[in-house]
Parts: C-alpha cells; sequence; structure tokens
C-alpha cells in the first residue's frame, strides 16, 4: 500500500508545484460542447470550487479529469505525471489511492447491497488488506468521523437517511487516505439542515487531512465555507477564475454578477 | 433423433466436426490461460440449461471412441441427471462407461471433485451453472470484465467481509472463489469448499463448461488454486464432523440423509463409488454392513 499524505507530497516537491495541471481540456458530446478550454492548477491543499449555471459543463469537466470520460483535447498532469498517457490499469490504481469521488447521488457511490463496514473497507481491500479485524476496525473508526454510531456497522445503506448515505460515501473515499477528492455536488438533493452539518463536517475533514479538493456546486454558500478558489462555467468554458471572496465581492464577468446577485436576493 | 446412435465420425458425440473445433480452441485457449473464461458459442443441446449443457458440451468436444465416460451429479453415479448424462454419450458417442473414478478417462461432475485421487491423463469437466465470481457484487458484464483484465478483486474480499460481518465466519460453503496461479480469480462451480483443495496441484486436466453463460474455462494439470480468505479468518475445508455411517470414512464429504419419519438421520458418503469401494474392502460405517 502506498498510501501518500500532503506533507509527503510537499517534501518532494515542494508547495510551488502544483498537484493537479489541468490544460486546454475538452470534451465534446458530437457538436455540442461539454467544456472547452479549461486550464488551471489545483496545489496541495487546496480546495478549488466550480460553479456556474445548469448544462455549463461542471459535472462533464469533473468526470473528464477523474477520468470517468475521456477528453478529447488536452492535458491533465497529477503529481507531475501524465494522467491521459497513462495505462488503464495505473488510472485505475490511482482513482482506489490517491484519488476519491464523491458523487451527488450517493446511490452512485455506494454499493447498496453491502453493508456500511462493506463499504467503507472495498477501498482497503482493492489495495491489499486481508485482515478482517484491522478492516473492520477501520470501517467503524471511519464510520465515526463522519458520525455514524458503530452499531449501524453492519446496516446496510438502505437503511440510511440521505444525509447519512452521503457520510457514507465520504467515508468510503477518504479511508484510503486520498491527496485528491471530486466532489460533484455533494449537499445537493439534501434538506438545509443536513446540507449545513454535512457542510461542517467536510470542513472538518478537508482541514483535518490537508486534501486537495475540486468541489462542483451550483450553491454559492458551499463555496463561500469550503472554497479557496474559486472557478466560474458558462457554456463549457471558464469565464472568471480567482480567489473566492474576491470573485464573490467583486464579480467581473456578467454572468457571475449575476450569480452573486441572485443568491443576495434569496 | 435415430441417426444420433450411429457411430459414422461426424454425428460421434451428437455435435458436429466444426462445433467441436470451435469448442476445443475455446477449451486450448483457457488451458492457456489457466483461470480465464473463454466465451464460445454454446450449442442448443437435447436437455434443459440446468441439466448442465455447459458441461456435456465440452464433454462431447473431448470425447474420443476410446474414452470410458463416468458422470456423477451431487458425488452419485446414478441420479436422473447423471443416468441421462451418461446415457446419451453411450447413445451418441457409443463410448464404454464406468463408475469406476479409476477406471474413468472423462469424468462430467456436477457439484463435486471425485474422493479418489485424479492421475495424469485423466479430464475433470464440470457443470457450471454460473461462471462469474464477481457476479454476485457487481452484475455488470463489461464492468466485471475490466476487473479480470486489470486484476482488481478487492470486491471479491468484500463478499468474504460480508460473510463474516454477518455470520461470525466465511459463511460461502459451496463455489468458494479461488484465485490461479496469482492471476485470475475463478468460481470453482458449486463444488463444496471441502473440494477446493483438490482443485490445486491435481495431475488431471479440469475443464470448466457454462452452457447458458457460454463460458469455458480450464486448468491444466498441476495449475495452483488458493481458495480466498482472511489473515485473521483463514480458509478451512470443512465437512460435517461424522465419519460414514456406511463405510466408516472420516475423510469424505457426507451428505446427510433423513432416514424415517421420526427423522432418524445417517450421513453417508456423497461419493457413491469413493463409499462402494471401501465396503467391498470390508470398511463398515454405524449403520453399513460390508456389501
Ligand atoms: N452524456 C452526454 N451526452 C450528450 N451531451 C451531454 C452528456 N452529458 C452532458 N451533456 C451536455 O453537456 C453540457 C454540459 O453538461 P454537464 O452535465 O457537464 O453540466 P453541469 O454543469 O454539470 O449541469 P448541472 O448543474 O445541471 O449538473 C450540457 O449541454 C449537456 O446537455
Ligand atoms: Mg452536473
Amino acid at each position: 500500500m502506498t498510501l501518500h499524505t500532503p506533507e509527503f507530497s510537499q517534501k518532494i516537491h515542494g508547495p510551488d508545484q502544483p498537484l493537479l495541471k489541468v490544460e486546454g481540456l475538452t470534451k465534446r458530446y458530437g457538436s455540442r460542447i461539454g467544456c472547452a478550454d479549461v486550464s488551471f492548477d489545483l496545489y496541495p491543499g487546496e480546495v478549488l470550487g466550480i460553479v456556474g449555471e445548469s448544462g455549463s459543463g461542471k459535472s462533464t469537466l469533473l468526470s473528464c479529469l477523474a477520468g470517468h470520460q475521456r477528453a478529447d483535447l488536452g492535458r491533465i498532469a497529477y503529481d507531475g505525471r501524465d494522467v491521459l498517457a497513462m495505462s488503464e490499469t495505473d488510472r485505475r490504481r490511482l482513482s482506489r489511492t490517491d484519488w476519491a469521488y464523491v458523487h451527488q447521488n450517493p446511490r452512485d457511490g455506494l454499493r447498496m447491497g453491502v453493508s456500511a463496514g462493506g463499504n467503507v473497507g472495498e477501498r482497503l481491500m482493492a489495495v491489499g488488506a486481508r485482515h478482517y479485524g484491522q478492516i473492520r476496525g477501520k470501517a467503524v473508526d471511519w464510520l465515526g468521523r463522519v458520525e455514524i454510531a458503530a452499531d449501524r456497522v453492519d446496516d446496510r445503506p438502505s437503511a440510511f437517511s440521505g444525509g447519512m448515505q452521503q457520510r457514507l460515501q465520504i467515508a468510503r473515499n477518504l479511508v484510503t487516505s486520498p491527496r485528491l477528492v471530486f466532489m460533484d455536488e455533494p449537499t445537493g438533493g439534501l434538506d438545509v439542515s443536513v446540507q449545513a452539518r454535512l457542510l461542517d463536517l467536510l470542513r472538518g475533514l478537508v482541514r483535518d487531512l490537508g486534501l486537495s479538493v475540486i468541489i462542483v456546486t451550483h450553491d454559492l454558500a458551499v463555496v463561500r465555507l469550503l472554497a479557496h478558489r474559486l472557478m466560474v462555467m458558462k457554456s463549457g468554458r471558464v469565464v472568471e477564475q480567482g480567489l473566492t471572496d474576491q470573485v464573490l465581492d467583486d464579480p467581473q464577468h456578467a454572468y457571475t454578477q449575476l450569480l452573486v446577485s441572485s443568491v443576495l436576493q434569496v | 433423433m435415430s441417426d444420433l446412435g450411429s457411430q459414422g465420425d461426424y454425428t460421434f458425440a451428437y455435435l458436429d466436426e466444426q462445433t467441436k473445433r470451435m469448442i476445443r480452441r475455446a477449451i486450448l485457449k483457457g488451458i492457456a490461460i489457466p483461470g480465464y473464461q473463454v466465451p464460445f458459442a454454446s450449442r442448443e443441446m437435447p436437455m434443459p440449461y440446468g441439466w448442465g449443457t455447459g458441461g456435456v458440451q465440452v464433454t462431447a468436444a473431448c470425447l474420443t471412441p476410446e474414452d470410458r465416460l463416468k458422470v456423477i451429479d451431487q458425488g452419485a453415479d446414478d441420479t436422473t441427471n447423471a443416468v441421462s448424462i451418461r446415457r446419451f454419450f453411450q447413445r451418441t458417442a457409443g463410448v464404454a462407461v464406468t463408475e469406476a473414478t479409476t477406471e474413468a478417462t472423462v469424468i462430467q461432475t456436477r457439484h463435486r471433485i471425485p474422493e479418489t485421487p485424479l492421475r495424469e491423463g485423466q479430464v475433470l469437466v464440470y457443470q457450471v451453472p454460473i461462471p462469474e465470481p464477481l457476479r454476485f457484487l457487481e452484475p455488470r458484464e463489461t464492468e466485471t470484465r475490466k476487473m479480470h483484465e486489470l486484476e482488481e478483486y478487492g470486491l471479491m474480499h468484500v463478499k468474504l467481509y460480508e460473510d463474516i460481518a454477518r455470520h461470525g465466519q466465511i459463511a460461502t460453503s459451496y463455489a468458494y472463489p479461488v484465485k490461479i496461479e496469482g492471476r485470475y480469480v475463478m468460481d470453482p462451480s458449486p463444488i463444496p469448499k471441502f473440494d477446493n483443495p483438490k482443485l490445486s496441484g491435481n495431475p488431471a486436466i479440469q475443464l470448466f463448461g457454462a452452457g447458458r453463460e457460454q463460458r469455458i474455462y480450464a486448468l491444466p494439470p498441476w495449475t495452483e488454486a488458493v481458495s480466498l480468505d482472511f489473515e485473521d479468518h483463514p480458509f478451512t475445508a470443512s465437512k460435517a464432523p461424522h465419519d460414514c455411517d456406511l463405510c466408516g470414512a472420516r475423510d469424505s464429504y457426507l451428505d446427510e440423509v433423513i432416514t424415517d419419519d421420526a427423522g432418524r438421520r445417517m450421513f453417508v458418503c456423497s461419493d457413491t463409488d469413493f463409499c462402494a469401494g471401501r465396503r467391498a474392502k470390508g470398511h463398515t460405517g454405524r449403520l453399513g454392513d460390508p456389501a
């Protein structure tokens, strides 16, 4: 098992080296644009928010970055390695160890027929853990960290509330100490009070684990609370990016201005 | 169907030569890549799928006129299924048949490996209902194929983890998954896990045929098959903690049989040839008379 900690990565590369470097990433669906010419750097420990209206290409971009879809053009370098040139074995290995992906719908990210403990343990077993007691111990530990009682470890996710399912999905993803976490609307579809609690939890985990995160959302509250930097998309393109406070307090692009003002009206 | 009994070469063992060639190719490929599931174009056979049409096609492709065939179902030579398949090949191939494991050159089996150790030159053909060991947790065929290709077998342990979490131990007692030569994870067909150790290092050729699922896989002689487990829950080849009530064998796999309305039970070898052989040599169990 090779699990890197953020400290480790900084030792090798120094904090000045981006963990993820994206250049000119483009994905088309036939003649329709999914996302076009997206470029950015993500540094270790940094949280990048991606906002934009529905259909602006946020999920497309995220799934291309995570390797769930193949980009048509562009380059992705992770930790200095060319992701698009990697063999599928290496890329899938990366997504089981260094990376994690939290889906909006927990059903897409969980095995609904498998107990909570099995869900959390899967990534450990995928990277070679073969001691039942240790796997279970780690699973219980992680359930605790996402505020799920230890006595639920043998329950299936179908017996959990939406918020619990989402927390379980997060535990399942973080158990192997990934360095880079992709999240697509992790708080979408949840009650407002549940959202707040999840956000709080996420913020704590991101800080404690020093995670690098790319989080897609259309909720500016999520962005304000979590993201160091913000990228605004429209029609598949990045129309504005910068430090979160700067972008939100002084939006330059007309679309961003609209986005900010529409939130302020609520 | 009257011509099925003919000894003419091209209807020998029911299948036409082209089909046999196709199946033999699949078998050879399977032997070349132990544990890898080779797709093949399964043919309609004059019996329902549950009867082991995959095994029957593999047997048909292997048989030569010189072969001596044994067919067992759950270890027994005399069940309807075993008798029908044996008759089928007597009719269509005219091969000699036997119930003795030592005398058979080809053995078709459902759910057991004979107790009597096999030897080099013998072929053991398994009937397989579900060849994909990952199916339980991943129903998508495209995904399971990828997992085999990339050796992503963590999911197999998730299944065992769930077993222990629910039952306190690995409750999977048949179709227990094995890893072949450190590479492919394979479903050994629904044999009891008691038989798993016999899969490994076996001098016979072991062939697996799944008719409905159109897959063939194989273990060449002396192939290593390791039963998956956890360090703190190691694999054990368990059986009922009894001796055979007929022949007294302590180390053979037993069937539990209800003997009367009062619910009296007895334990007998599931391998009928093995049990009869022991009794013929004078061994007896709690309820047995020497044969
Ligand atoms: N599988 C697909 N096939 C064809 N077009 C697609 C596909 N997925 C997305 N698109 C199109 O690509 C564009 C970007 O979609 P995407 O799902 O990335 O947007 P989004 O920003 O995530 O939207 P939302 O906020 O609604 O989730 C849209 O025009 C969409 O219709
Ligand atoms: Mg989306």
